[in-house]
């Protein structure tokens, strides 16, 4: 596995891509910090960057990576390797890759811009490791999609698809049910709901360390207070870690048996 | 004829000097009658050791001078017209035993004491300094630290209190007590006092034509400065920082709100100004930064706001209805979470020439004046007033989406909720 994921993340690394995306943040960082010196709030609009654009270029940048690289997993397959360990490690290949991209590329301005002084540095080395998880979890969703997809058309168009539901159209659904069953209590609804999207739950996690909080005012007191707590804050990082294993068993039960 | 001469002299003579015993008899009488004031001084070495004995012995407008130096006492009443002045700021500890000086007499001065330990009471409001149903009094110069209720004036019209710090410790509401609070009384002059970590800072029941300037009250548990049933009262150049709440305007009539800041007042439940049940008052040039919530308004008509800064709020201003004719002129709405909040579809109130920094518009025949209108009121901001749960989709792309949607065509706002001429440039 780790000779797959060596190649394919030193294919990835050498590939334009990675450099653009790279410098995409790295100019992001560093134009942010330049307008506004202040790490606290460059935190927030970073963290609506991240919230959208992280999963969509996980997803986009999975779903192509599969299916450039499919004539080359063909001839792998024909090797004494395990199926398992191919389709693994070009996933880890291309999730490590992104996810430097994303560690470098913000942390690199930050850190120049005085970081370790700050007493921002927590929300973000949050900001960092949810930017992570999103970058993981939405790499092996799209490495789901296109497992199930022969058609790439196909897999590209169900990709956006299950962005788009994930950061906009379920927050609507969200909305929604929230205003039809105003009548009960809906705290615990409302936790249950941000646990079931990984976009959601970053967003929260997020807000919830920021000063911006306060506006939350009842109801974000209730998240505060599940989340605060040490159960709540671990039940928040297994969704997200959940949310990362088990399409990774999916990919591993799929690649089993598909025929190619 | 030499003799006659003589004895003219000698009359004229005898008639000066006695027109000199006049003058002097006549000077003596006067000092003794306008009194030319006695002046005490108590130290730890003196004769007089005690404050309380200092008054004993005084005389109405005596001064009494009280030296550097600890005095351990509580219950001093000033019953006559004295001045009260402390050198090097001397500390009069109340050692936690209740009011430590209570002043019931017009014309009295405290001038430049440090009192300390006022005793905290679950039945009656101990304070530092109370002046009871008197007149023309002046505290200034004054230091407060540990208290309970700081200066207390009941009843007490045309004073002053200047230039005091007073620096409580409250942990809790219920068992702290107000920096100064006036009760009943009317024409007083607050004036740079500094108030700090005490329940409200200034507080006014039943009190009017105050004039409150250059105050700056920080760090209180509840209110910077509070208002009950007080009308015409002016507030000026005042800072309000870091409190529970800034300044709760309630049930009061015609105050005036100018050049103060309303600082940072950040919390669950905190706002920079509330006003509940307020009519005809008048709001100009002050700044609203960084609170929670910028003016709280409840059932307040006829007011006017002009020239005010509201910079990166989380709600500028949110109305809670019953609001009539309000009128919002010249105003700067600058990076504010949510700029107006509504919870109805009726409005009543006008905007009007504000500058609005999200205001996407264009200007094409350059009159300073955007060519649309602007509407404040977001989308999301009536669904949160409806559903409060759904705050927390704050931020979230769909909130974006259909806040946009609702900008181009408005649904669910109030269709009149708008400022036709909205500014250009921001307005100095």
């Amino acid at each position: 596995m780790f000779k797959i994921l060596k190649y394919s993340f030193f294919d990835l690394v050498r590939s334009r891509w990675s450099y653009v995306y790279l410098f995409f943040y790295l100019a992001l960082g560093f134009v942010l910090l330049f307008l506004n010196n202040d790490l606290s709030k460059a935190v927030i609009t970073l963290m609506n960057v991240i919230i959208i654009l992280v999963p969509l270029i996980g997803t986009i940048f999975g779903v192509m990576y599969y299916y450039d690289s499919k004539e080359f997993t063909e001839l792998l397959l024909a090797q004494p390797i395990k199926r398992a360990d191919i389709f693994l490690g070009q996933y880890l290949g291309v999730a490590i890759s992104l996810s430097l991209s994303l560690l470098i590329g913000l942390g690199l301005p930050f850190i120049l811009y005085g970081l370790f002084q700050s007493t921002a540095i927590w929300d973000f080395v949050l900001l960092l490791v949810t930017g992570t998880f999103l970058t993981l979890i939405f790499t092996a969703l799209a490495f789901n999609i296109a497992l199930y997809n022969e058609n790439k058309i196909k897999g590209f168009s169900y990709a956006i698809l299950l962005w788009l539901f994930m950061a906009v159209i379920y927050d609507g659904l969200f909305l929604m049910s929230l205003i039809l069953l105003e009548e009960y209590p809906l705290d615990t609804f409302s936790i249950g709901a941000t646990l079931f999207n990984p976009i959601d739950l970053s967003r929260i996690l997020i807000l919830l360390k920021l000063d911006i909080s306060a506006l939350l005012g009842y109801t974000g007191a209730v998240f505060q207070k599940f989340f605060g707590t040490g159960l709540g804050f671990s039940m928040a990082l297994s969704a997200l870690v959940l949310w990362v294993v088990l399409p990774l068993l999916n990919i591993y039960r799929k690649s089993r048996k598909k025929d190619f | 004829m030499e003799r006659i001469e003589d004895i003219f002299k000698q009359l004229s003579t005898a008639l000066r000097i006695a027109f000199l015993y006049k003058i002097v008899f006549f000077i003596a009488c006067f000092s003794i009658t306008t009194g030319w004031a006695k002046t005490i001084t108590v130290c730890n070495t003196c004769e007089i050791t005690s404050l309380k004995k200092a008054i004993a012995v005084a005389e109405a407008e005596d001064t009494i001078f009280v030296k550097e130096g600890t005095y351990n006492e509580f219950n001093i009443i000033v019953d006559k017209p004295l001045t009260i002045k402390g050198e090097n700021f001397p500390v009069i500890d109340g050692e936690d035993q209740g009011e430590i000086i209570r002043i019931t007499s017009d014309n009295v001065t405290i001038d430049g004491l440090f009192i300390i330990n006022v005793g905290t009471s679950y039945t009656s409001d101990h304070a530092a300094i109370r002046v009871v149903k008197s007149e023309n009094f002046l505290i200034q110069n004054v230091v407060l630290e540990k208290l309970f209720f700081g200066i207390y004036l009941e009843k007490s019209n045309n004073g002053k209190v200047y230039h005091n710090k007073i620096i409580g410790d409250a942990q809790d509401e219920y068992n702290s007590g107000n920096g100064i609070q006036l009760w009943y009384c009317k024409n007083v002059v607050v004036n740079r006092n500094i108030v700090q970590k005490t329940r409200d800072g200034i507080y006014l029941e039943f009190s009017d034509n105050i004039t409150i300037d250059n105050n700056i009250s920080t760090e209180n548990l509840r209110y910077g400065l509070h208002f009950m049933f007080s009308n015409d009262d002016v507030y000026t150049n005042n800072t309000f920082e870091n409190n529970g709440a800034g300044v709760a305007v309630m049930f009061s009539k015609r105050i005036k709100m100018l050049n103060n800041t309303f600082h940072k007042n950040w919390g669950t439940a905190a706002f920079g100004l509330l006003l509940k049940e307020i009519n005809d008052a008048e709001i100009s040039g002050n700044t609203f930064e960084e609170n929670t919530v910028g003016i709280n308004i409840e059932g307040s008509n006829r007011i006017t706001y002009t020239r005010n800064n509201f910079i990166r709020n989380g709600y500028a201003v949110k109305v809670l209805g019953a609001c009539y004719t309000n009128v919002f002129k010249h105003n700067n709405f600058l990076y504010n979470s949510f700029d107006v909040s509504y919870n109805s579809r009726i409005n009543d109130n006008v905007f009007v020439n504000n500058y609005w920094s999200s205001y996407t518009g264009y200007d094409l025949d350059r009159d300073g004046i955007g060519d649309i209108p602007y509407r404040p009121v977001k989308l999301f901001s009536y669904i949160v007033n409806r559903t409060p749960e759904t705050i927390i989709l704050m931020r979230s792309l769909f909130i974006d989406i259909i806040d946009f949607s609702e900008k181009v065509s408005p649904v669910f706002t109030p269709d009149n909720l708008v400022d036709e001429n909205p500014q250009m440039k921001k307005i100095e």
